[in-house]
């Protein structure tokens, strides 16, 4: 079954123009470089440590809940004011500085040039730029948590005139510098859409057309526009948070005035969008991994692209359902339950079709695959518990509430960790040219899944029973204190703890692996597209002679063929 | 719904809502889920056995998709329908209120202005107390929400209720309690550091026992002056 794909035969050395291959220094290669691949291992070291500090974030405030009052191994005893900032914080991270550039900024930047069949994004050092502004950023985020006052605690919405005034939220530094580096972020990501977007429509190898792309390029490029479309509003919100807080201006201040649900809109209008920002690189990187591990084509490759695009343009118009009890007009929830349940339909469609792609494959539970695979089952969960929160009747009751947190956290821990350990595991061996444990990788996977549906199950009866959200010590609230409220809390918590246990696996892993593991072929996975055609790990330039396309991405066993694959740059 | 009890006219609404939802998608969620972990049962990878080559475009298969696609969007239709009903009847209809109540949200608790023995807001016999509202079983109340400072959530679990107070406005909605008992009132809206000791308590009584309270809190100036005022 180790059979090589047919290889161009070409020199392995030969010089492409504009490339130097000259050995360069540690800090021109390393941290100066405008080569694609190593911009995308900046955005994913620095995303997967902040991780490591978004996750340690719940792990204080989850002891918090289950052991109030009792000091926290590691941390101490969290005051009402660092519980605020832990969950702000927490929230911002994850989204931010977690999802957006390991998905994002790091499968895009990796991908891109790869999967099309170039040598380098079009615009290289604005990817550098790109990074630079978005390290700037992190070290705003970081150092914010450390000024007087402490982190900011105005939640990750920062709602204004709490976010606005620090008589307030008595985080008055932490918040501008929450501002800052948010709008610092921003930036970063125009700076990289632009490149994803650019690149992947200017500089696709010869005879790759539209339909010929890989699934998880037009995920990307799409969830770039989506970016970049909603992005502006927010950034002249940003805009005018920040001179509320240092001018004294009043855009959100009634009393001069301003109008507080006004920040409400711009953020929602960007917030709703940005969930399919970070969910689009993950759905594609999941359809890339199933048909690779069901050595099957994507059945309804093209309608899966138009369910993503009528997505993408109706999550546009779906926002003020995280409003229906704000004050808005209690006349547009009805607009808005009928925009944000209709949001449904492609969705259930590509849930269907990625379903429909196992039908007639040759399933091999690889851990990718295994990573895959529970990305769908999950994220039914948060697909589902989404239709109760759209409903405007049964939101009443469900706003704000530990129901909401449990529906959008089975939204995101399937694309932020699912997601993430399905691309990592699936291209590790290209990165980095060696191959991962596979049985470490699913005691990674079995000890994570597991706990992750413990943690967040009890979180939706919690919610059912009336738990209301951002509350650091439930005994002020007589009636959430009955059994087996602090009972279900414990349970969230403890998994959390088995949960977080398992990612020492997964770093050992990949630390073992990049050292130890075994040296990796070009395509160990015998996939089509082609990334697997160059080396591993690709050098500078990516492949000493850029490939031709012949064909779409997923031409799994197709008939009459030896081969139960057939690469997109081998001629027929 | 998990132990809390339905105290307002509208929680009975809310909780058929909320099951109408339960039972639709979750009968497409079992499906969903149970044809899923079938096929990766039914096509492991076997010995010999090569995947079949499937475009998606074939007639006879896409009918699995698409006649289950039509019937999740007449899922979501009656879905839509049942949502804005109920929705209509808390949010945007206003009954004739017996009695109204200021609600005011403040860093971080909440002040109650009840009408008093005159049954009228804005007179001298009007009852304030922090974090204690006391109503009748049975009337229908209309409460106008204000906030001193930053936004604020009058949540009251037991009738399902919550809404948004936000500073330079008053929003008004209604409740009409009909069990008698003591609930929580939360504050659902983060509000800074006192969020979480934002806590009220809603006591509905009985009409002797409501008209005893109410006796025995109103001012005592007011008591001779409403009095007076009634026999012009």
């Amino acid at each position: 079954m180790a059979t090589r794909p047919v290889e161009h035969p070409h020199e392995p050395h030969a010089a492409v123009a504009g490339h130097g291959h000259a050995e360069a220094s540690f800090f021109k290669k390393y941290l100066w470089s405008t080569d694609h691949k190593v911009i995308a291992f900046q955005y994913m070291f620095t995303g997967m440590a902040m991780a490591l500090i978004g996750g340690f974030m719940a792990y204080v405030f989850r002891m918090q809940l289950a052991f109030p009052g009792h000091p926290v191994p590691g941390f101490g005893v969290v005051s009402p004011g660092e519980y605020n900032a832990l969950v702000t914080n927490h929230g911002t991270i994850m989204i931010f500085w977690v999802a957006m550039p390991v998905l994002l900024a790091g499968f895009g930047n990796y991908l891109i040039p790869l999967m099309v069949g170039c040598d380098d994004m079009v615009f290289p050092r604005i990817n550098r730029l790109s990074y630079q502004i978005f390290l700037l950023s992190t070290l705003v985020i970081l150092a914010s948590q450390f000024v007087r006052g402490g982190g900011f605690g105005g939640a990750w919405t920062a709602y204004p005139p709490l976010s606005a005034g620090g008589q307030y939220n008595l985080t008055q530094i932490s918040a501008t510098m929450w501002v800052i580096a948010v709008a610092l972020e921003f930036i970063a990501f125009l700076l990289g859409g632009i490149n994803f977007i650019t690149t992947a429509m200017n500089s696709r190898a010869p005879g790759m057309k539209a339909f010929d792309v890989p699934l998880v390029v037009w995920m990307i490029v799409t969830a770039s526009i989506l970016f970049m479309a909603s992005v502006g509003p927010l950034i002249a919100g940003a805009v005018m948070l920040l001179f509320d807080q240092t001018l004294g201006t009043g855009f959100y201040n009634p009393a001069r005035g301003g109008d507080p649900i006004l920040w409400q809109h711009l953020f929602w209008f960007f917030g709703h969008p940005e969930v399919y920002v970070v969910l689009l690189p993950a759905l594609g990187i999941v359809a890339d991994v199933m048909c690779v591990f069901a050595r099957k084509k994507l059945f309804g490759y093209r309608t899966i692209i138009y369910t993503v695009i009528g997505t993408g343009i109706l999550s546009f118009f779906v926002w003020a359902h995280h409003q229906f009890i704000a004050g808005i007009d209690p006349r547009m929830a009805n607009v808005f339950t009928i925009t944000t349940v209709v949001i449904s339909i492609p969705i259930a469609e590509m849930c269907f079709l990625y379903i429909a792609t196992l039908y007639g494959g040759s399933i091999t539970l690889s851990t990718p695959m295994l990573w895959a695979l529970g990305f769908v089952a999950e994220f039914l969960i948060g697909g589902v518990t989404g239709i109760y929160l759209g409903s405007s009747g049964a939101d009443i009751y469900f706003h704000d509430t530990y129901f909401v947190v449990a529906h959008f956290h089975y939204t995101f821990f399937p694309i932020a960790l699912l997601g993430t350990f399905c691309g990592i595991t699936m291209w590790f061996p290209k990165m980095f040219g060696r191959m991962m444990s596979d049985k470490l990788g699913k005691i990674h996977f079995w000890g994570t899944i597991i706990p992750v549906n413990f943690i967040f199950i009890p979180m939706f009866f919690l919610g059912l029973a009336g738990d209301h959200r951002r509350i650091f010590d439930y005994s002020n609230f007589p009636d959430l204190m009955r059994p087996p409220l602090p009972a279900l809390r414990i349970l969230a918590t403890v998994s959390l703890v088995v949960m977080w246990s398992f990612q020492f696996v997964f770093l050992y892993n990949f630390i073992n692996s990049l050292i130890r593991g075994p040296k990796a072929e070009k395509n160990p996975w015998r996939s089509n597209t082609l990334e697997w055609t160059t080396e591993s790990p690709p050098p500078h330039g990516n492949w000493a002679e850029l490939p031709i396309v012949y064909r779409g991405p997923y031409e799994y066993s197709v008939p009459d063929r030896a081969q139960d694959y057939w690469p997109q740059n081998e001629p027929a | 719904m998990m132990g809390v009890p339905g105290a307002g006219s509208f929680a009975g609404e809310i909780d058929g809502l909320i099951w109408l939802v339960t039972v639709l998608v979750g009968v497409w969620f079992f499906a969903a889920q149970g044809m899923f972990f079938w096929l990766i049962f039914r096509f492991r990878a076997r010995e010999g056995v090569r995947a079949q080559y499937i475009t998606g475009t074939e007639e006879h298969l896409k009918r699995w998709i698409n006649i289950p696609h039509i019937l999740v969007i007449l899922c979501d239709a009656v879905i839509i329908v049942a949502a804005i009903r109920v929705w209509v009847a808390v949010k945007q209809t206003m009954p004739p209120a017996d009695e109204q109540v200021r609600v005011i949200g403040q860093q971080w608790a909440w002040t109650f202005v009840h009408a008093g023995p005159d049954g009228k807001l804005d007179t001298p016999d009007d009852i304030v107390t922090m974090d204690d509202l006391h109503v009748q079983v049975g009337k229908t109340y209309q409460f106008l929400l204000e906030s001193k400072d930053v936004l604020h959530s009058f949540s009251v679990p037991v009738f399902r209720l919550k809404q948004d107070v936000v500073p330079g406005r008053t929003i008004t909605g209604w409740f009409k309690p009909i069990k008698t008992g003591t609930f929580d009132i939360q504050c659902a809206e983060i509000c800074g550091i006192g969020h979480g000791v934002m806590s009220g308590r809603i006591h509905i009584e009985t009409a002797a026992e409501h008209q005893a309270w109410v006796q025995g809190h109103a001012p005592m100036a007011a008591v001779p002056a409403a009095a007076g005022e009634a026999t012009h």
